[in-house]
Formats: structure tokens, C-alpha cells, sequence
């Protein structure tokens, strides 16, 4: 009878690990001895980050459990590190006695690399590489604890990402210019680091440890550059380097790693090793996809079968809860090789495809990382894309569609089709004026005033000059926000938030305005980013506001205002309406009308009889109804349950409640609401920004409706059980709405942008959904007040400086 | 000789802002730049009477707050695609007090 193949494996890792079962289910018969030095088998090493951020317990990660071993028959010296190899005699030691092999399986992986410095050795210096580290970050990650986290790598971020989720203060030290530089290109690591500053970890690039200090344990880390931060724990992830110690004594050949062929043989015919302690074809590796290749090509070869490991391309991705990235290839830059890139920095989004030729060789994805695998697999086919090039950026939805020209009906207008409407302007004109050297938008706006009032025709005005410009015109899909500067709106709101700039004239000087001053453009927009951003430390700047929001009334063509006092959800009263009617006799107020928004208008108010007349409409307890305002206008409502016979629900009181919850509040666009008792919708909720429809089980709540220069139906947001959940989601939905839109984006066009999808996931996640909630209440605490009794108490600020046609009289 | 008349400390007209002047020639606007220049400007756009009191002021220009129109205050020529200017009238500002030249209340009466 032929003696059992004695199979010796040193390292109980996932290469090793995934190697054993495929070796059990090609049926292998030998004896299997596996030593590990950690105290356990083998587990799931990537999900430790989940384990360390509390997503995911110890056992949830566990691959081979001890019935798994028992059931295969495998001898486990698990916590027994092996000392020595005696290849001669092949038998392998560890303290406790030697095993004999027929064959041998190196599988030491990778030890972390530190890095030289004073102070690595204190109590509190860690890495990330097992268990233990793990259970090491999670004691010290306590709310209010402190942790530096050395290296900007994948592992240091999921390490300091998983710590700041349990609440510590992360700061992350990276001595490149860019977080995970090996993965992304310099525009995904900047929008890496904004998520997570955002996240509050704070992040240092370009910075070199000096030392690590303290006295009897870890205290502070500090750089080349003099700074220095607090720690109670500190990470250092800055690196691996194959664990040889073991073959380097047995005087394997090693180079960087232990050498191994295609059949991962080592230099001594009866040693394999596979991992990340290996090094084949001048490679090291240290990503799961080429192990799990390994382990294999390795079983097959351990069963006398023909298989020989060729690496393959990898492809990156980040574990970080929230944080979509993606990465696969080559990317770096090169001669030979073009980018194809696309940008959306509303969403966040960057995508850049590396093309060599006609293949493309890398991936780099950020945001949006759903067509990440198709991506990967065009990498590896190495295939020909230049059939699909005008749309590979798009993902496989567009691979080989139809490619109509968007630009065939513009072409066919005549010469004298208007374009602009607001102005009056003409095809003939625009591309007159094209032909005479505009050759860009705003050189076209400024000779003809095309688009330059609503902006609505921006596109077909684009669409004109790409058919006169012809290859000479690229349309900018997201121009910048005006002349000033180069950034758009997107990049300027949130470089406003990354870096932290609070006032206008910071906005001008870090962003590198080109003008003094700005415009009567962008200065209104930077007042209510700055408002949204920062409620609490940012003062409204008046002179940077538009007339309207400036004196609190819509100017009309004569110069005169309109005076619209607010009423609740619509619901006036005799007393409020005498009052109304007394000061349209006091101040011969030309006309009275009743409004659209269900209150009325007291037009054609000369300036300085404003404060008298707010004056007057305060004291009957009125306040102003911000019917000029890029903010809350009205809530209308129809009767509800208090008298119609088909009312489900009391749309009316809902209606007050949440005009009560809103008023005041500034938002990028005007915000107008309805609340409908019941399906029949009396109150036009579905063609509101906001608009609630009660129904017998409750509210459905549905946003992004126009009845303006658009028509368009509101679309189903969420539904709610009860009133106090309606007003919760509302404020989120608005919050989310003040944070991310454009200056001047009504909801609608906001929506179009972003997705529904993507506003419904953040109103419905409880946890998102309160902070919302909590930042729109912050908000409200500063902005929820009366204009007209602040503006009331200064009459002389809005009356003539000086009278001269007195003194000339005399 | 020219006559200048008091007309407020420098410290009532807001910073990137204006006050009026009401005159027997219609109403002047007195614009202060962010850094304390002084401008007088006749308070009425060319294109359809908007007061340019009300307008944005940047740098030293001022765009009128109902149709955008932009004008450069030292000139009173309006920029851009736009034809056409306001009146400017000579002012200074003197220990803290705004000085507008009266002469042209008497030119206007002499026309």
C-alpha cells in the first residue's frame, strides 16, 4: 500500500485557505498538517474593516470554522509558529516537534511594514494586519478618543474610516500629494478626501512622520513640517512587505518575496508558496483576486495536473461604507495614451477611461462605480473599443447604440427661427455674430444678448455655434458660474464646505475670482451658499442680495413695491383683512389683488412708505409672507376634514403647520407647497416644488413639480403614516435641497439633476433623514424671523438721504 | 465757482450700496464702493427707467436691478452689448461728510 501524501502547510490565510478546499474537492487523500502562528483559522482578512467599523462581528468573517478542519481530516497547530525548516530530511519545526513533509506550502503572507522612527515602539503604536490589530483599534476608538492613522492607502483609510465610524477623531498622514495614489489619479483622491473630511476625518497630505512621541505610550505624531497631532492610538498602514524570514533561513532563493514559478514551486522542487509572501515574474501581490488565482493553479499542480499561474489585471475598491471607487489598470500618464474623462461634481461623480490605441487599459471611477466590472472586463479582453468610443464613458447601457444627431433640428431652422425668446434673437443673428468672432457663449451673449436673460435657450444657442464652429466649438455642459470665475457653481459649493471658506470676500480671494467684487451674478448665489453652509457663523451680506430680498418686496416697472402679508396655509380672518384693507387706504395702495399662493397683494407701495405699512400689518399680528424671496413662499391648501365631505385628512391644519415649520427659511430657488385633503387635489399639490396628497391611510408626499416657465407633475417621493413624519421628511427634503442645489435650480431642475432615486435614498435612511431635519432646525433658529419688524424699527434707512427740491424751491 | 452741498456723513450709505438724493432734476443716486469710493449717478436706467439705486454694486460698477443692464459708475457708459448712459454728476467726500456738486441744479434751471 502506498504511503498518504504528507502535506505540510505553513500559514492559515485566505490563499492558503481557498488552496485547501480546492485541493479537497479535487478529492486530495493526503494528511494535511497546517500551522498557523495566529491563535485561529482561517478568516475572511478583508472584512476586517467591516469587524473594526462595528458593521460585522469576528464570526461573521470566519471561512473555515474547526468543523470544517475536523471533517477534512486536518491536523491544526493553530497559535504554534513554525521556527524552522530542515529541508534535507524535509520535516518542519516548531517548538513543540517537527512534522515531516512530502511536500511543503509556504504561506506567510505579509508582515506591515514600519517605518523607522523614534517612538514606533510605544505602547499604542499598531498596525492594521489581524485580528488582534483590529481588537487593538476598536479599544482605543472610543467617542472622543484620538487616532492618527500613518499611510493613505487602502488599508490606512478603511482603518481610519471604520475608527471615525466608532466615533474616535481620526487624522490620516499620507506622504504623497494624494490619498491611495497608487489606485486613483490625483481628481478621485481629491474627491476621496472631501468625502472624508466630510465624514470628519481629517486628512494630511504631503506630510512626513518625524516621530512618533510620548512617554511610556503613544501621545502625539509629529511631522517634517513641525505639526503636530494628538493620539491615543496611532496606525501605521504604510505598507506591506512579504514575510520571507522562514525561507530566507532555509536558503530558499528570495528576491523580494519568495520565487516561484508557474507552478508555484519554489527553489527546492518539494516547496510550493503562494500569497503574498511570493514573488513570480519580478510581482508581488497583494490584492484577493491573483491569490485566490494562486491557490488554484497550486491545488492542481499539488494533484499532478497542468496549470500554470499567468496574473491577470486588478481591480481596486475601497470598503469604506458610502464610498464608491473604483479602480483597474493603468492610469498613469504616458505618451501614446489618451483620457477620456467625465465629470459631474454636483454628484461627485469622475469617471476617466486610459485608452492606448484602441484598447483601454485602465479605469479610474469615483461616485459611480456601477459599470466598474464591464470596464474591467473590456481591460482585460484587451479588445478593440474604437467601434464604441464616442459612448465607452456612458457604460455598456450606450455601448453600440444608436448615435442620432442631437444636433439635425437645429440645423434645419431657418435664419430667422428665434432662438432667444427673452431677447428677441434670431438664428440669422446668432450665427451673424458667431461669423464676426464670438466664438464663445458669453462673447455671443454680450453681441446679442442670446440667452443672456433666462438661460433657457443656453443649449440651442450652443447647438448653433457647434453647427457654425463646427470641430472649433466644445460646448461646456457646466460652465462656470459667471465671468468671475472659472469654477461652476458645483465646484464652488463645495469647495465652500472643504474648505471652510465663510465669507464672500474668502469665497474671492481662495478661489481666485477674476474680478473685484464679483457680479450681480455670482455675489447673490455666494450669500446663500455661504447662509446654507454656514447658518451659524455666516452674517447675510445685504448688499449682495437681489433688489427683492434686499427690501423685502417684489419691485415692480415703476420702481413701487408689492406687500404680501402672510397667511397660514391660506386661512385669513375678518380682523386681518380689516387691517389689510386699512393700510391700502393709508398708503393709497393702487391695487389690491388675491394671489395665486392664496393671501393678498398689496401692489404699487412706494419705498419709503415700506416700513410704515409693515408697521402697520405687524401690529394686526401679520408677518411678511416673503413673496419676493428665493425661499419659502406659500403652502396652499384646500379644506380638508374641517368641512369637505371627501376630505381624508386635515389638509388644512397640516398645511399651517408646515408653513410654520418653513417660513423664513432661504433656499436656492422659490418653494412653494400644497397640501390636498384628498385625491381630487383642490389644492394643486402636484404641480407644486413640494406637494402632499392625503389619502385615507395617510400622506403621499411627492416633489419636483412646475407650473411655471415648465409645466411638469410632481413625482412620488415617499409615503408617511402620520402628520409629525410628514413634517420630518419635508424639512430633510428641503435640507437636502439647501446643501446641494444650484443658486437659482428650482426643486424640479435640481431633482432632474441629482435623481429622485438619490434624494429618496438619503430622506429615508432614519439616520440621514434626522440630521436633515436637525440642520434645517439650526437654520431656522438664526433665519425664522420677521423682516418687517427689523426693517420697521429703521424707517428713516428707506426714506431719501437728502430732499433738495425744497432747498431749490426756495 | 462750484457749490458743494452737504449732503450725509459718509457712514449713512452703505458699503457696495446707495442712498437717493431727491433734486428738482430727478433723483441721484450716491453709490459707496467697498473701498469708500463715492459715485453720483443719475437714479434712473436709459433702458427702462429701473433705480440703479437698487442695483448690485461691484467693483465700480452697478448692474440695474430690473433688466440687468450694467453700468461703469465712473463713466456712466452702460457695458456690454448695451447702448446708452447716465448722467454723472461731481462729488467728493470730505471728514466724513458726502459733498454733491450743485451746479447742475442751476444748469438744469437755467435750460
Amino acid at each position: 500500500m502506498i504511503a498518504r501524501q504528507r502535506l505540510v502547510v505553513i500559514g492559515a490565510g485566505m490563499a492558503s485557505g481557498r488552496m485547501l478546499e480546492q485541493l479537497f474537492q479535487a478529492g486530495f487523500d493526503g494528511e494535511v498538517t497546517l500551522f498557523n502562528a495566529e491563535p485561529r483559522g482561517n478568516y475572511n482578512r478583508l472584512m476586517l474593516s467591516p469587524v473594526l467599523s462595528g458593521e460585522k462581528t469576528y464570526e461573521q468573517i470566519v471561512t473555515h470554522d474547526a468543523d470544517w478542519y475536523a471533517a477534512h481530516g486536518v491536523d491544526c497547530r493553530f497559535g504554534e509558529a513554525v521556527v524552522k525548516i530542515e529541508r534535507e530530511d524535509r520535516v518542519v519545526y516548531s517548538n513543540a516537534g517537527g512534522v515531516p513533509y512530502d511536500a511543503l506550502v509556504i504561506a506567510t503572507g505579509s508582515a506591515p511594514f514600519m517605518i523607522p522612527v523614534s517612538g514606533r515602539d510605544l505602547p499604542g503604536v499598531v498596525t492594521y494586519r489581524d485580528l488582534e490589530d483590529t481588537n487593538a483599534m476598536i479599544a482605543a476608538s472610543a467617542p472622543g478618543s484620538k487616532a492618527v492613522v500613518i499611510g493613505g492607502g487602502l488599508l490606512g483609510l478603511e482603518a481610519a474610516a471604520a475608527m471615525a465610524a466608532r466615533g474616535a477623531e481620526v487624522t490620516v498622514i499620507h506622504l504623497m500629494g494624494h490619498l491611495m495614489e497608487r489606485q486613483l489619479d490625483p481628481a478621485a483622491g481629491y474627491l476621496l478626501q472631501k468625502d472624508l473630511e466630510a465624514r470628519g476625518i481629517r486628512i494630511h497630505c504631503k506630510g512626513a512622520t518625524k516621530a512618533i512621541l510620548g512617554n511610556g505610550k503613544v501621545e502625539a505624531v509629529l511631522l517634517e513640517d513641525g505639526t503636530i497631532y494628538d493620539a491615543d492610538l496611532v496606525c501605521m498602514a504604510v505598507g506591506i512587505r512579504p514575510e520571507t524570514r522562514l525561507a530566507n533561513d532555509a536558503h530558499l532563493e528570495v528576491g523580494r518575496g519568495i520565487t516561484v514559478d508557474d507552478q508555484l514551486r519554489t527553489s527546492d522542487p518539494a516547496i510550493f508558496a503562494l500569497g503574498e509572501c511570493v514573488e513570480h515574474d519580478d510581482q508581488l501581490f497583494g490584492l484577493v483576486a491573483p491569490l485566490y488565482d494562486q491557490a488554484k493553479v497550486l491545488a492542481a499542480t499539488l494533484m499532478g495536473q497542468d496549470a500554470a499561474f499567468q496574473p491577470v489585471q486588478t481591480a481596486t475598491k475601497l470598503k469604506v461604507t458610502g464610498v464608491d471607487l473604483f479602480s483597474a489598470g493603468n492610469f498613469a500618464d504616458a505618451p501614446g495614451r489618451e483620457d477620456i474623462v467625465f465629470r459631474d461634481p454636483g454628484r461627485g461623480v469622475y469617471k476617466r477611461l486610459i485608452l492606448e490605441g484602441e484598447r483601454l487599459i485602465g479605469a479610474v471611477l469615483y461616485g459611480d462605480t456601477a459599470d466598474g466590472s464591464w470596464f474591467f472586463d473590456l481591460i482585460k479582453q484587451g479588445r478593440d473599443v474604437s467601434d464604441m468610443r464616442d459612448t465607452l464613458i456612458f457604460g455598456p447601457a450606450f455601448a453600440g447604440g444608436v448615435t442620432a444627431n442631437p444636433l439635425a433640428a437645429v440645423a434645419a431652422l431657418p435664419p430667422e427661427a428665434e432662438i432667444c425668446g427673452c431677447n428677441g434673437v434670431c438664428k440669422g443673428k446668432i450665427i451673424t455674430a458667431i461669423e464676426g468672432g464670438a466664438t464663445t457663449l458669453d462673447a455671443v451673449r454680450s453681441a446679442t444678448k442670446a440667452s443672456a436673460s433666462c438661460g433657457t435657450c443656453t443649449g440651442l444657442v450652443e447647438q448653433v455655434m457647434a453647427l457654425t464652429l463646427g470641430d472649433g466649438f466644445t460646448a461646456n455642459a457646466n460652465p462656470p458660474m459667471c465671468k468671475c470665475t472659472d469654477h461652476t457653481h458645483e465646484d464652488v459649493r463645495r469647495l465652500i464646505k472643504s474648505m471652510g471658506l465663510k465669507s464672500i470676500p474668502a469665497v474671492m480671494q481662495e478661489l481666485g475670482w477674476k474680478t473685484v467684487g464679483g457680479c450681480a451674478s455670482c455675489r447673490p448665489a455666494l450669500n446663500y451658499y455661504l447662509i446654507a453652509d454656514w447658518p451659524t457663523e455666516y452674517t447675510d451680506d445685504r448688499q449682495s442680495r437681489l433688489v427683492n430680498e434686499r427690501n423685502h418686496g417684489n419691485i415692480q416697472k415703476d420702481g413701487t413695491y408689492s406687500v404680501v402679508p402672510r397667511m397660514w396655509g391660506g386661512v385669513t380672518s375678518p380682523a386681518e383683512l380689516r387691517a389689510i384693507a386699512d393700510a391700502a387706504d393709508r398708503y393709497n395702495v393702487p391695487m389690491v389683488k388675491v394671489t395665486g399662493g392664496q393671501r393678498i397683494d398689496l401692489l404699487g407701495v412706494k419705498k419709503e412708505d415700506l416700513p410704515a405699512i409693515w408697521s402697520d400689518l405687524n401690529a394686526a399680528g401679520m408677518v411678511s409672507g416673503h413673496a419676493y424671496a428665493k425661499g419659502l413662499r406659500t403652502v396652499k391648501t384646500c379644506v380638508g376634514t374641517e368641512f369637505c365631505r371627501f376630505g381624508t385628512q386635515d389638509s388644512t391644519g397640516l398645511g399651517i403647520k408646515l408653513e410654520k415649520l418653513l417660513w423664513g427659511s432661504w433656499t436656492p430657488a422659490k418653494v412653494k407647497l400644497g397640501v390636498s385633503g384628498c385625491p381630487r387635489n383642490c389644492a394643486e399639490a402636484t404641480c407644486k416644488d413640494i406637494g402632499v396628497v392625503c389619502v385615507d391611510s395617510g400622506y403621499e408626499i411627492s416633489v419636483a413639480g412646475a407650473a411655471g416657465m415648465d409645466v411638469k407633475e410632481t413625482e412620488f417621493l415617499c409615503k408617511a403614516a402620520t402628520e409629525a413624519e410628514v413634517m420630518e421628511i419635508i424639512a430633510a427634503f428641503t435640507q437636502l435641497y439647501r446643501e446641494n442645489a444650484r443658486y437659482l435650480h428650482r426643486i424640479y431642475k435640481w431633482v432632474a439633476k441629482v435623481g429622485l432615486d438619490w434624494c429618496r435614498a438619503q430622506v429615508e435612511d432614519p439616520a440621514t433623514r434626522r440630521a436633515l431635519h436637525d440642520r434645517f432646525l439650526i437654520s431656522q433658529s438664526v433665519y425664522q424671523t420677521d423682516p418687517w419688524a427689523e426693517h420697521a424699527a429703521t424707517p428713516a434707512e428707506w426714506a431719501p438721504i437728502a430732499d433738495l427740491t425744497l432747498r431749490a424751491a426756495e | 465757482m462750484t457749490t458743494f452741498i452737504d449732503i450725509a456723513a459718509l457712514e449713512d450709505i452703505p458699503r457696495q450700496g446707495a442712498r437717493v438724493v431727491k433734486t428738482p432734476a430727478g433723483c441721484i443716486a450716491i453709490f459707496r464702493t467697498a473701498d469708500d469710493q463715492l459715485f453720483a449717478l443719475e437714479d434712473r436706467c436709459p433702458h427702462k427707467g429701473g433705480p440703479l439705486s437698487e442695483g448690485i454694486v461691484h467693483g465700480t460698477s452697478v448692474t440695474c436691478p430690473l433688466h440687468g443692464w450694467v453700468f461703469d459708475m465712473t463713466t456712466g457708459q452702460a457695458q456690454g452689448a448695451d447702448e446708452g448712459a447716465v448722467r454723472t454728476f461731481p462729488m467728493r467726500h470730505e471728514g466724513g461728510r458726502v459733498l454733491l456738486d450743485s451746479d447742475f441744479m442751476a444748469r438744469r434751471s437755467a435750460a
